[in-house]
Formats: C-alpha cells, sequence, structure tokens
C-alpha cells in the first residue's frame, strides 16, 4: 500500500526493463556491492529464457526502449546467450558484468548474435580503477587483471566494452583516473575507451565499507518539488526477478520495492524513501547507459 | 504550431550548428529538386562560426524552424546546451562550443529562438506529419538507429496521433517503416559530416508515393567545407571540431552513441 504521505515518482513510461538474469550469484564478493552478491549468495536465483520470455512479450506492448541484464555476473547464466538473442531481436540490449568468466567461444556467440540484430548490444564492464592497487582490494585479488583480459577479449572481437567504475576516488582526481585508465586500456590494445562512472550504494556491502546511510540522508516531499523525477530511474524502469518484478536494480533485497508478478501490475507510483533512493536523487539515474535524464520525459 | 495540407515534394533540413555554407548550398540544391517548402527541426547554433548567420538565411528562404535543445537553452540564456553529457572531455567541448555560440548570438537573434514552436505538424498525402527535433516526447531525446525499437515507435505514434514522424538530434541520418504503414525518420543534419569520413552533409526531401503515401529520400550536400574551416580558425574554435570538418570523423561528444553507431566511425 502506497503512503500518501511519503514523497512518491509516478511512471512517466517504461522505457527500459532489467533483468536480474543471474540473481545475487558472483563469482566475486566485491567488498562494495549493494545486494552483497557472491558464489553462495542464493537470495535471489538464475532467469531462465522461459521465465523471460512472457516479460518480453508484456514490453513489446508496452512499448520499452531498451533491456538490461545483471545478477550477480550475468555469464554464469547458461542461457545468457539465448536470452540475449532473442531480447536483440525485439531492442538493445546491454550486460553488465563484472569481465571474468569470458571464454573464447563465448564472446564469439556474443558477436555473432550482436552482428545478426539492428540493435546494439552493450557490455559493461565493471573495473574500479585503472590498476590492480585500485580495483584489488575492492573487487578481489586478481580480479583487475582477470577483467581487463576480459576486456581484450571484447576488443579483439569488435566490441566497444563500456567500462563502469564505482568512484571511490576523490571528484578532483577523476580526469586523472581517465587518462590513466584509458592509457593503460590502449597500451592493451583497447583503443576506444568508453567509460560510465557510478556513486557508491551504502547498501549491502558498501554499508560495513564505509558507512551506512544516515537518517537525514533521504527524500523529502519538499526536495522533489521543482525536481525533475525523470532523472530517477523508478520513473522509467522496472527489473524482472525470480521473485516477481521490482521498483530497480538497486532496491530488490527491500520487500516494498516487489510491486507485482507482472510488468502491468508495477505501473503505478512508488514511495522513494528509501535510504539508497537519495544516491538517485543526487546524481539521477546512475543505472542506465546514459547517466544524464532526458528531462521532462513523459509518454 | 499546425499548417495546412502541403503539397510534395519538402525539403527538411537538421541541426544547422550554425553551418551556414551548408545550409545555402542545401536550400539551392533542394529548390532544382523541386522542393515547395523547408523546414528545420532544429539547433541552429553550436559547433561552427558566426552563429548569426544562419537566420537571415532562413528568414529569406521562409525555412519553417521549430526549436531544438540547442535553440531553447540559448534563447533561455542556460547553463548548458541540455545535451546530457557525463564524459568529462565531452562536456569541456561541449561547453566551448555553447559558451561561443550564447555569446555570439545577438539578443534579437535570441528572441526569435525564444518564439520558435517545440513542433510542427502538416498534412500532407493524407498522412499526419509531425516534425519534432529529438523525439515528439522529448526536445533532446536520442532516437538512434540502433536503440529505438519497433515497438517504441509504434508507442510514439500512437501517443502522438501521427503517421510520419520526423526528427533530428542525432546527427545520424535513418529511416524505418512500420508494419502498419507508419514511417519514421531521422533526417540528419546540416551541421556536421556523419562520422562517415566523407566532408559532405545532408538534408531529407519528404515526397509522395504511390506505395506508401509519403517517403524519405535522404540528399547529400557537398558545400565549401574549407571555407567554414578557415572561418573557425579565424574564431579560434577547437582544433577537434575543424578536424571533423575536414576529415569526416566526430572527434568529440562520442558519449551518447551507441555501439553500432560508434563502431561505424573512427573514433
Amino acid at each position: 500500500m502506497l503512503d500518501l504521505d511519503a514523497p512518491c515518482v509516478d511512471l512517466r513510461s517504461l522505457d527500459e526493463v532489467w533483468f536480474q538474469v543471474a540473481g545475487t550469484l558472483c563469482n566475486l564478493s566485491c567488498n562494495h556491492c549493494f545486494i552483497s552478491c557472491n558464489p553462495g549468495n542464493h537470495s535471489f536465483g538464475f532467469l531462465d529464457l522461459a521465465k523471460i520470455r512472457p516479460f518480453l512479450a508484456e514490453s513489446v506492448k508496452l512499448g520499452v526502449k531498451e533491456y538490461y541484464f545483471t545478477g550477480g555476473e550475468p555469464f554464469l547464466n547458461r542461457e545468457i546467450v539465448p536470452i540475449l538473442e532473442e531480447t536483440l531481436r525485439l531492442g538493445p540490449a546491454t550486460v553488465l558484468t563484472n569481465g571474468t568468466v569470458f571464454r573464447g567461444r563465448l564472446v564469439n556467440e556474443l558477436r555473432r548474435i550482436a552482428e545478426g540484430s539492428q540493435y546494439s548490444l552493450e557490455i559493461r564492464v565493471s573495473i574500479d580503477g585503472p590498476d590492480k592497487e585500485t580495483n584489488d582490494p575492492i573487487r578481489g585479488e586478481g580480479s583487475f587483471e582477470d577483467a581487463m583480459r576480459g576486456v581484450q577479449q571484447l576488443a579483439q572481437s569488435g566490441f566497444l566494452p563500456i567500462i563502469t567504475m564505482v568512484q571511490t576516488w576523490a571528484d578532483s582526481d577523476t580526469l586523472k583516473v581517465l587518462d590513466q585508465f584509458g592509457a593503460e586500456l590502449k597500451r592493451r590494445g583497447c583503443v576506444r575507451p568508453r567509460f560510465k562512472i557510478l556513486p557508491t550504494l551504502r547498501i549491502g556491502m558498501e554499508a560495513t565499507r564505509t558507512r551506512g546511510y544516515l537518517s537525514e540522508e533521504r527524500i523529502t516531499r519538499e526536495m522533489l518539488e521543482g525536481y525533475d523525477t525523470s532523472q530517477l530511474i523508478c520513473s522509467h524502469s522496472r527489473i524482472v526477478t525470480d521473485q516477481g518484478v521490482a521498483i530497480c536494480p538497486i532496491l530488490i533485497e527491500s520487500p516494498v520495492a516487489h510491486m507485482g508478478s507482472t510488468l502491468e501490475e508495477t505501473l503505478r507510483p512508488f514511495a522513494v524513501d528509501q535510504p539508497a533512493c537519495y544516491t538517485c536523487y543526487l546524481f539521477g539515474s546512475i543505472c542506465t547507459n546514459t547517466g544524464a535524464a532526458l528531462s521532462g520525459r513523459d509518454c | 504550431m499546425s499548417g495546412g495540407s502541403t503539397e510534395a515534394p519538402v525539403a527538411l533540413f537538421g541541426g544547422i550548428y550554425s553551418n551556414h555554407w551548408a545550409l545555402r548550398a542545401a536550400i539551392t540544391d533542394a529548390r532544382t529538386r523541386g522542393a515547395k517548402a523547408f523546414y528545420c527541426l532544429g539547433d541552429l547554433g553550436a559547433f561552427g562560426p558566426h552563429p548569426d548567420l544562419v537566420f537571415p538565411i532562413l528568414r529569406e528562404n521562409n525555412v519553417q524552424t521549430l526549436s531544438g535543445n540547442y535553440d531553447d537553452s540559448i534563447a533561455r540564456g542556460l547553463d548548458d546546451c541540455q545535451c546530457g553529457y557525463t564524459d568529462p572531455r565531452d562536456n569541456h567541448f561541449a561547453r566551448i562550443s555553447y559558451q561561443y555560440t550564447l555569446q555570439k548570438t545577438s539578443p534579437r537573434n535570441r528572441e526569435w529562438l525564444a518564439a520558435l514552436p517545440g513542433e510542427i505538424r502538416f498534412v500532407m498525402a493524407e498522412k499526419r506529419v509531425l516534425l519534432c527535433h529529438g523525439s515528439p516526447r522529448q526536445r533532446n531525446e536520442f532516437l538512434w538507429e540502433s536503440t529505438t525499437p519497433d515497438a517504441f515507435l509504434l508507442k510514439l505514434f500512437r501517443n502522438h496521433d501521427a503517421d510520419v514522424i520526423l526528427a533530428t538530434h542525432t546527427g545520424l541520418k535513418w529511416r524505418r517503416r512500420l508494419s502498419g504503414g507508419q514511417l519514421f525518420a531521422n533526417v540528419g543534419v546540416l551541421g556536421r559530416p556523419e562520422n562517415d569520413g566523407t566532408t559532405q552533409v545532408g538534408y531529407t526531401l519528404l515526397r509522395s508515393s504511390d506505395e506508401h503515401g509519403l517517403e524519405v529520400e535522404f540528399v547529400p550536400v557537398a558545400y565549401d567545407h574549407e571555407q567554414l574551416a578557415r572561418e573557425m580558425r579565424a574564431e579560434g574554435l577547437p582544433a577537434e571540431f575543424i578536424e571533423t570538418i575536414e576529415s569526416g570523423w566526430w572527434t568529440t561528444c562520442l558519449e551518447v552513441l551507441p555501439s553500432k553507431e560508434r563502431s561505424r566511425g573512427k573514433w
């Protein structure tokens, strides 16, 4: 039941559908993961093609614009290639991966389905800094080199992966980090690097690594007055999990975020009073490929 | 803004980006092809030199013009062009371009921009034609060929009561005919080459068709790009912008390109 006194955001247009395709299972155990994914976390399970198909069909009726696949680590799902292939018949798809589980055959398969579609397949690889000294304390020993090998494989196959970094450095160092990372990628043959920088979300593991949200770090009704709510992902996205459809990828562990069993059932306002909503308020649609809002977006 | 019935063909100019040489060449070319009406889908300034030179050309040739995100920003004196870049390098160049254009656009022309409509509609060959800048729902929305599904386009046609939708904003032309006969086209831009290694730019002709009622034809335009480059140099605009005009490859604002479109370019 929606709290009428809470700050609420309408769904303006369902533009993006996300799939929690690998649940909370991941081969890494990053210490900033906002849903604490790891090799033993089965809180959310995999989605197979049979579970995804009805949502794809529903998304077409609703005129959805793009699809995202996340986890956990999506490439641990053995059906990920046929899932992406079927999705790419309908629209553009983006996979969020840690880049450490690629094998040659998988990359070739991805290349095949990407070339066979009129729509773009984007691969976003999470690496949290330009060197192992920055990345590995967060994502695990050896994960920098493993992920960079994945990026090289993708680049050699013609992909232009988007390196996604959670910012753990001062704002004033951002240009230096980008220059350093760009040079490192070029040294390894990735000559056209693309980057996306994310803020930390102070839930899950991150609440322990640094701190959780303070009690005053909440969106209030007053804060939404005059605010362009199209900057918030909940005004244009929903996520499908093995436990139903939730508001956004960040809040799947919050019971209030689960809104129904079909997309249609979730086309209603959401109360953005969860602590992590505060970060989206400050930074905009952080999860989608284009970080900045298309202000005033509507149906 | 609504117009009456219009006979084919009509010429559609996408973002001009202060490229007055290309605009003149396109109008001349469209006349030779029998175009009876001219429309500009917005973004008059940006990138190029002497933004005020575009306005008299549009007025003297009765080019009906709608407002792009750049025009909206310049008219209102906003802080940026509303393209939504997040990459620091893209933001750096976008800021240079925007500040130059804002400073060099006269108050009178800014008033003219402020009065432009957000969309233009007319009926042609019994089809309801809707002209917009980014998309019918959002002035600064990028509709790229590789990230715009049929189902999404159908929603736009349904929600905006049109049979033909024509947009610009991305800088890359494309078209798609849907199963219900609706036609979407991005008309491209006159302001800079299409990231294809050639120096030509382009515009679009909308003409009647026996099969579908209306169809679009993309028309390449060669113009004096060397003279434009000289003017850009004289105005102190970034070497990266001039390189694009001279080489045909985009060098800045690449962040927003989806992978398929980005892969076709050099950078």
